[in-house]
């Protein structure tokens, strides 16, 4: 089967405007986490794209053209006149936990205060799931399979884990993959507030006893997916392998993990037999991580389970410490975060950890970031976990581009 | 308000809501084709609902498909008008 590389990164997160900007933030310990919210204040829709193209995109798309712009140009797919590949061959899989949030309730006002015909005609090509893949395929004209993917705090994954299936199969050569999320509206706030999933401290501290919920925030990551063959071909700057992923469901609960976390266990046990390896190679894991008591309680079961007596000296990182959750765009900010980990070296820590929990004994990068200290004879390998409402697991097996 | 004012009023609005719409809006002039000043469909769409709240016409998807120019858009508008 195919192999598939990660030829560029792109994102637009609480941290700022760049993958590379979320990477050095982080990494340097700064939390962008305000009033309770990871909101994209950096984020400047006119900076970014012209007044018609901001008009025709909900924000979730917005923050999905501008992460898709960024890692287009970072693969050296925009500096000439055409795209390195047939466009026919070109995909684009962008996931969405909801879609464009803002332009349903904007419409659901005007429907109720003056009527049907008030309702805007862009109200269903802006609002539906798939409308942030539409308007990067529409704007670079990649002429592949291009659809939305819906899996709640999965969607990212799932995404990249699909767009590297598309490769492997032969259905295309190069995928623009990712997720994109704009979920900082009343009703949001409102709906995971009534169910409890947010934090009441406002504090993002995943692992920690004190820990009490999700901080709601918004982005979105982008990854340029290339076969091997043809990304080595034309000369391209490999960032990163994509060596497995794998996908699995809990079937126990609409919203809430089995304590033991084993549909997350299959899933990354299935990423790395995907990927040829096993858990004696995973040097990082870039975790779920949520704040809540029951995912991160859960996801460190999962991970005991798989690393065995490895679990405790494999560092596990959060990047929702610094960034809170970006829902269907988390799992695509965090493989980006992942790819850059492994080609810098650094362990980004998960910020705000400080209490350990009974039971829960893993390395979680505490306090500040540290070198990637492992055997530099073979590359790095790191799994990326995304988990969704749903009982929706997906997990990325990413490996370091040889030195 | 006479005729002519009414005429003058309804150039004025599809001009001034093309602008907003147009990916071109500089280029935006009653001579002008949609396609010069980037304008379709969905744009036409949106112009619609603005002519029905300020002006009480409505346009149906298949009045505005044969329109091609701004001129096309301001005469369909204004022979609605004098219905």
């Amino acid at each position: 089967m195919r192999e598939v590389v990660v030829t560029g990164v792109g994102a637009v997160t609480p941290l700022g405007v760049g993958a590379r900007t979320l990477h050095e933030r982080w990494s340097a310990g700064s939390c962008a986490i305000e009033n309770a919210e990871g909101a994209c204040t950096d984020f400047d829709p006119a900076e970014h794209m012209s007044k018609k193209e901001a008009r025709r995109a909900d924000r979730f798309t917005q923050l999905g053209l501008t992460a898709a712009d960024e890692a287009l140009r970072d693969a050296g797919w925009l500096g000439g006149d055409e795209l390195p590949y047939d466009p026919a061959r070109v995909g684009c899989i962008i996931g969405t936990g909801i879609g464009g949030l803002q332009t349903i309730q904007d419409a659901l006002a005007k429907l109720d205060s003056r009527g049907p015909t008030a309702v805007p005609a862009l109200c269903v090509p802006t609002m539906m799931g798939n409308a942030g893949a539409a308007a990067v395929s529409l704007k670079h004209g990649l002429l592949g399979p291009t659809f939305g993917v819906v899996s709640a705090c999965a969607a990212g994954a799932h995404a990249i884990g699909t767009a590297m299936r598309t490769i492997q199969t032969g259905d295309a050569d190069a995928v623009v993959a990712g997720g994109a999320e704009a979920g900082l509206t009343p009703l949001a706030r409102a709906a995971f507030s009534v169910l409890e999933a947010t934090s009441t401290t406002g504090i993002s501290r995943p692992f920690d006893v004190r820990r009490d919920g999700f901080i709601l925030g918004e982005g979105s990551g982008v990854l340029i997916l290339e076969d091997a063959e043809s990304a080595e071909r034309r000369g391209a700057r490999i960032l990163a392998r994509l060596r497995g992923y794998a996908a699995t469901s809990d079937a126990h609960h609409l919203t809430a993990p089995p304590a033991d976390g084993r549909g997350a266990a299959a899933a990354m046990r299935g990423a790395l037999a995907d990927a040829g390896l096993d858990a004696a190679d995973v040097d990082y894991i870039n975790a779920h991580g949520t704040s809540t008591p029951l995912n991160d309680r859960a996801e460190t079961a999962a991970i005991t389970a798989v690393l065995g007596a490895r679990a405790g000296q494999v560092p596990v990182s959060s990047t929702k410490s610094a960034i809170g959750h970006l829902l269907g765009a988390a799992g695509a900010v965090e493989a980006a975060a992942t790819v850059l980990a492994l080609r810098d070296r650094v362990i980004p820590p998960t910020l705000g950890w400080a209490e350990r929990e009974e039971g829960m004994d893993l390395d979680y990068v505490p306090d500040s970031a540290r070198p990637l200290d492992t055997d530099r004879s073979k590359p790095a390998v790191a799994l990326s976990n995304s988990f969704g409402f749903g009982g929706h697991n997906a997990v990325l097996c990413i490996e370091a581009a040889a030195a | 308000m006479t005729d002519s004012n009414v005429t003058v009023d309804i150039e004025e609005l599809v001009i001034e809501t093309l602008k907003e719409l147009a990916g071109e809006p500089d280029a935006v002039t009653a001579d002008a084709t949609l396609e010069q000043i980037d304008v379709d469909s969905l744009d036409l769409a949106e112009l619609s609902q603005v002519v029905e709240e300020k002006l009480g016409v409505t346009l149906k998807g298949s009045d505005v498909a044969e329109v091609t120019t701004v001129a096309d858009a301001i005469a369909l508008i204004q022979g609605r008008m004098g219905q």
